[in-house]
């Protein structure tokens, strides 16, 4: 086996020097009846030429991976310069463990730290910790949080949380005791509705999404004075991370924890993961934060370096009273995220962010203008919009994908059974004028 | 602010500022095409009460050359597997095949879109169903998610099975009466923060002097009636296989409880034992430790659950199945404990195991096992006489041994660990498991040569002498690193988790 460097020759030697005759006599210590007295029935070992050829092979039978989409829905493609790929590819990150002796991983814990910074500027929030899973985890988690800082038990769910986040939270809770309600969405606006009837003095949190899953950017501001109002939380999940390029932060409009899936910050689909959950709060909640924590810290010469802290809050050390049983996180999609946000810098991300904007609204308008479809959200929307279209949305997706290679988006049946003919569209920066005006045709021809 | 940067290191690496005390206002590091559509005033496609108005403030302007130079700087200060023996206990820090990366990085698994429906994603659905099923193959349990996207995460789907198991079993009123999950006291500390997450209480069993599960004080503690399950790594995290494991299952499953095992340790047992023969009902294990995903500097990882068909109908939905010569995506599990994360789980983690599985095939999975505990018997073997070994018993992966020896001068496992440092090894796992005092647990995995053993054993052979005879250099180790020992009490008092512009002015005042 050409990963392990001993020849079998220099093994069978190992073996006499530790007193041993055979490999088999490593296992004496296994229960006979307990040994696997078979070979594995896993496939014979395969050359390099053949795994690529299998693995090619494969992945032409992946159809979808069409070069026009429009699918969204919480995971996107956007533009990831070479770059990041490069970076993360370096030995010294990839192979790396947790820093966890931090003057051999000064490399590893500096671009966290600017990890946590980039996240607390484009959330506006005053502290992020190292990662987590995913967005949908990590909103899981500070539902979690909210409980343990409120001591209160019931938590509010707008309307347009993305469905896949709110089993996550529907799982994550079902044994700590909190009682999840759900808030209405205005149907004529897609924006949550309907909200201060079920705030009470018993409410931990109220959980927002924006721009929502229907592509409609919320009133967070609004949002936030009531939740604490009545002394809740407000927490704000993005799961268009490239949103916070153009919209006004969360931390700005009054959230108390934000989280957000960056996967948008330079991380490929690869068919739901991995990607990279963002975890932001306010100062005063830094102990109560799961997960782990890169903080500043000097030597006995003074010099800057960086450390894991705070660790008592973590499961190593407080096991069962922990704030979170989360150990290994994200971190080379943090650090893709880091290398992502660094490069488009500044200009960059407020452009990516505008180009999406235009674009979105520029084939909303051009959709919404054909016979038979309508958009029937009328909130702001930033890079996603709800299509009505005349017929079943699955079909005519289906019909768009075979007839003319474009994933035109979403059908919403997939999550919402009362919605059969309604489709998600979500359009970046990738999304050229061309391809754009082919999906409108497309679109039109199929009614005619 | 470039004028306040000070060169803060001796070190020979070029010494690297903060990216934002690198940013220079008007550097650019991307190009994106012109925007190609008519452009509207941005405040009539959104009310400007939503925009941002801060105008990004504080984000760096950097440009690409500056990006490239910056992480190739910082890259420059970690120790990587690439570089040498990574002897972390319990981590399996294990050779990351570059094929791997490469499978992972195919345009039609990589830029495949999650929500792509099952007819066109085929080939990726494929895979999981490949790997669910070797994974069977390998633990003896048959049914898996491959959802969860770290160890820890699994355990607490594995625990929730368990949970969601009893409640159906027992009706509401018997099993909330069974609300105890038993720990031994040699466990990671994820065990028993998952179980907390999924509503149990914690008890911890002892460990014998011969470092096993003491199974006087797991009858004890099962005879009271309100066990749920047992939460076990074996082999231990002493390095010990649970010879009585068999004994153990049993006594669980009499007093009506289940058996989780964490198989962070399964590197010891690929293809020579598995945890479904040994009664054990669900385990966990973690792509980015036996199955060689990289660690990333910590994670991505990827946890599979794997049960028992008893267990099956509660594991997270949605779950890959095979009908005919499809692959589906089947979401009816009406009593599943519900989804643990969006979408499949870390899916890159599993095309990457599964070209793990595939490169090694069957034989190659047992010559890996057997290479990785020869290891550390050679390691075992070598360092006994200069280090305390606390358990007799030869060690399967990982070896155990103490400060014991070393700590009469005053030197500790933390100042051995940052001299090894100096000798151009990363440390081994340190004061883990919590039960030997000053431990230093050992894994080298089967990806290291003979020679580079002997040097490590040499190395640590020699800093037992300077232990004796020069203990100060041992402890203001390491010598020859960008930065000593931090002070990390000082910075857990006062935290400084993320850079501002003007903080050392502020904190100056």
């Amino acid at each position: 086996m050409r990963y392990i460097p001993n020849s079998p020759e220099e093994r069978t030697e190992m073996l006499h020097q530790v007193g041993l005759n055979s490999a088999a006599e490593l296992f004496d210590s296994i229960p006979k009846e307990l040994r696997l007295s078979r070979e594995l029935n896993t496939t014979p070992a395969l050359s390099e030429i053949e795994l690529l050829a299998g693995f090619d092979r494969l992945a032409t039978h992946n159809t979808g991976a069409r070069p026009i989409s429009f699918l969204g829905a919480g995971a996107y493609q956007h533009y990831i310069p070479t770059v990041v790929d490069h970076i993360i590819s370096r030995s010294e990150f990839f192979t790396a463990y947790t820093p966890y002796q931090p003057e051999i991983a000064q490399g590893t814990l500096q671009a966290i730290f600017e990890f946590q910074t980039l996240v607390c500027q484009l959330t506006g929030m005053e502290v992020a910790n190292a990662s987590m899973y995913d967005g949908s985890t990590a909103l899981a988690e500070a539902v979690l949080m909210a409980e343990r800082v409120t001591r209160r038990s019931k938590v509010v769910a707008c309307g347009a949380i993305h469905p896949e986040y709110l089993e996550v939270i529907t799982t994550y809770v079902q044994h700590a005791g909190i009682e999840l309600q759900h808030a209405a969405l205005d149907s004529k606006t897609g924006q949550t509705s309907g909200v201060a009837t079920l705030l009470d003095d018993k409410t931990a949190a109220l959980v927002v999404q924006s721009p929502n899953f229907f592509g409609c950017i919320e009133d967070v501001a609004a949002l936030a004075e009531k939740a604490h109002a009545v002394g809740a939380l407000l927490i704000v999940s993005v799961t268009e991370a490239i949103s916070l390029g153009l919209l006004r932060s969360p931390g700005a409009c009054g959230a108390d924890i934000v989280v957000a899936e960056g996967q948008s910050f330079g991380v490929p689909l690869s068919f739901g993961g991995p990607y990279v959950g963002l975890f932001a709060t306010r100062e005063k909640y830094a102990r109560q934060i799961p997960g782990r924590l890169v903080g500043e810290a000097f030597d006995k010469q003074g010099r800057r370096g960086f450390v894991l802290t705070l660790a008592t809050r973590e499961q190593h050390i407080r096991r069962e009273k922990a704030t979170s049983n989360i150990c290994t996180n994200e971190g080379l999609i943090a650090l893709a995220s880091t290398v992502y946000l660094e490069t488009m810098g500044r200009r960059g991300l407020q452009e990516v962010a505008q180009q999406c904007a235009q674009k979105t609204a520029y084939a909303a308008r051009e959709i919404g203008a054909l016979s038979g479809y309508s958009i029937p959200f009328t909130g702001p929307r930033f890079n996603e919009f709800v299509v009505r279209a005349p017929a079943d949305a699955k079909q005519l997706l289906a019909r768009l994908a075979s007839e003319n290679s474009i994933t035109a988006g979403l059908a919403l049946s997939r999550y919402f059974p009362d919605r059969p003919n309604e489709f998600l569209v979500c359009v970046t920066e990738l999304n050229s004028r061309t391809q754009i005006d082919a999906l409108v045709e497309a679109l039109a021809s199929q009614t005619s | 602010m470039n004028s306040n940067i000070t060169k803060v290191t001796t070190h020979t690496n070029p010494n690297e500022a903060l990216i934002f005390e690198r940013s220079q206002p008007g550097r650019i590091g991307y190009r994106l095409p012109p925007l190609d559509v008519d452009e509207q005033p941005i405040g009539e496609l959104v009310p400007k009460q939503f925009l941002r108005d801060d105008d990004l403030e504080g984000v760096p302007e950097v440009s690409e050359v500056d990006v490239i130079r910056h992480f190739v700087r910082m890259s420059m200060w970690n120790y990587s597997i690439d570089q040498g023996m990574y002897p972390l206990g319990s981590c399996t820090m294990k050779y990351n095949s570059r094929l791997n990366e490469k499978v992972a990085r195919i345009a039609g698994f990589a830029g495949l879109h999650p929500l792509t429906e099952a007819a066109d994603a085929q080939g990726a659905l494929q895979v999981i169903y490949e790997l669910q099923e070797d994974l069977a193959e390998i633990t003896g349990l048959p049914a898996i998610s491959l959802q969860p996207a770290a160890g820890a995460h699994g355990e607490m789907t594995g625990v929730m099975l368990i949970r969601a198991y009893i409640d159906a079993r027992d009706g509401e009123g018997g099993s909330a009466k069974r609300r105890t999950m038993l720990i031994p006291d040699s466990a990671h500390g994820t065990n028993p923060a998952s179980a907390h997450l999924s509503g149990f209480s914690v008890k911890t069993i002892r460990s014998t002097a011969e470092g096993l599960t003491d199974l006087d004080h797991l009858r004890e503690l099962c005879a009271g009636g309100d066990v749920a399950g047992l939460m076990l790594t074996n082999p231990n995290t002493l390095g010990l296989f649970e010879r009585n494991i068999q004994e153990i299952c049993r006594t669980v499953h009499n007093a009506g409880g289940l058996v989780y095992m964490d198989g962070a340790n399964m590197n010891a047992l690929v293809g020579v034992a598995r945890p479904g023969d040994m009664g054990v009902d669900v385990i966990h294990l973690n792509l980015h430790k036996t199955f060689s995903t990289p660690h990333g500097g910590g994670g991505p990882g990827c946890g599979p659950c794997c049960c028992t068909k008893e267990l099956e109908p509660f594991l997270p939905v949605p779950r890959i199945v095979k009908e005919g010569d499809e692959f589906k995506v089947d979401f009816n599990y009406p009593q599943s404990i519900g989804r643990v994360k969006a979408f499949f789980g870390n899916y890159g983690m599993m095309l990457r195991a599964l070209a793990y599985i595939q490169t090694h095939g069957n034989d190659g999975l047992r010559e890996a096992t057997e290479a990785a505990v020869l290891n550390a018997r050679y390691i075992a073997h070598g360092l006994t006489s200069d280090y305390d070994k606390p358990f007799d018993a030869p060690p399967m992966h990982e070896v155990v041994f103490t400060d014991k020896r070393q700590s009469r001068k005053g030197v500790h496992t933390l100042d051995i660990a940052k001299r090894l440092i100096d000798y151009g090894f990363h440390p081994m796992t340190i004061y883990f498991p919590l039960i030997v005092q000053g431990a230093m647990l050992i894994e080298p995995t089967e990806s290291v040569g003979r020679q580079e053993l002997d040097q490590f054993i040499e190395a640590m052979q020699s800093i037992a002498r300077e232990a004796v005879e020069t203990p100060d250099l041992v402890l203001n180790a390491p010598h020859d690193t960008r930065i000593g020992r931090l002070d990390e009490a000082a910075a857990a008092r006062k935290p400084v988790l993320r850079w501002k512009p003007n903080a050392r002015a502020d904190a100056a005042q």
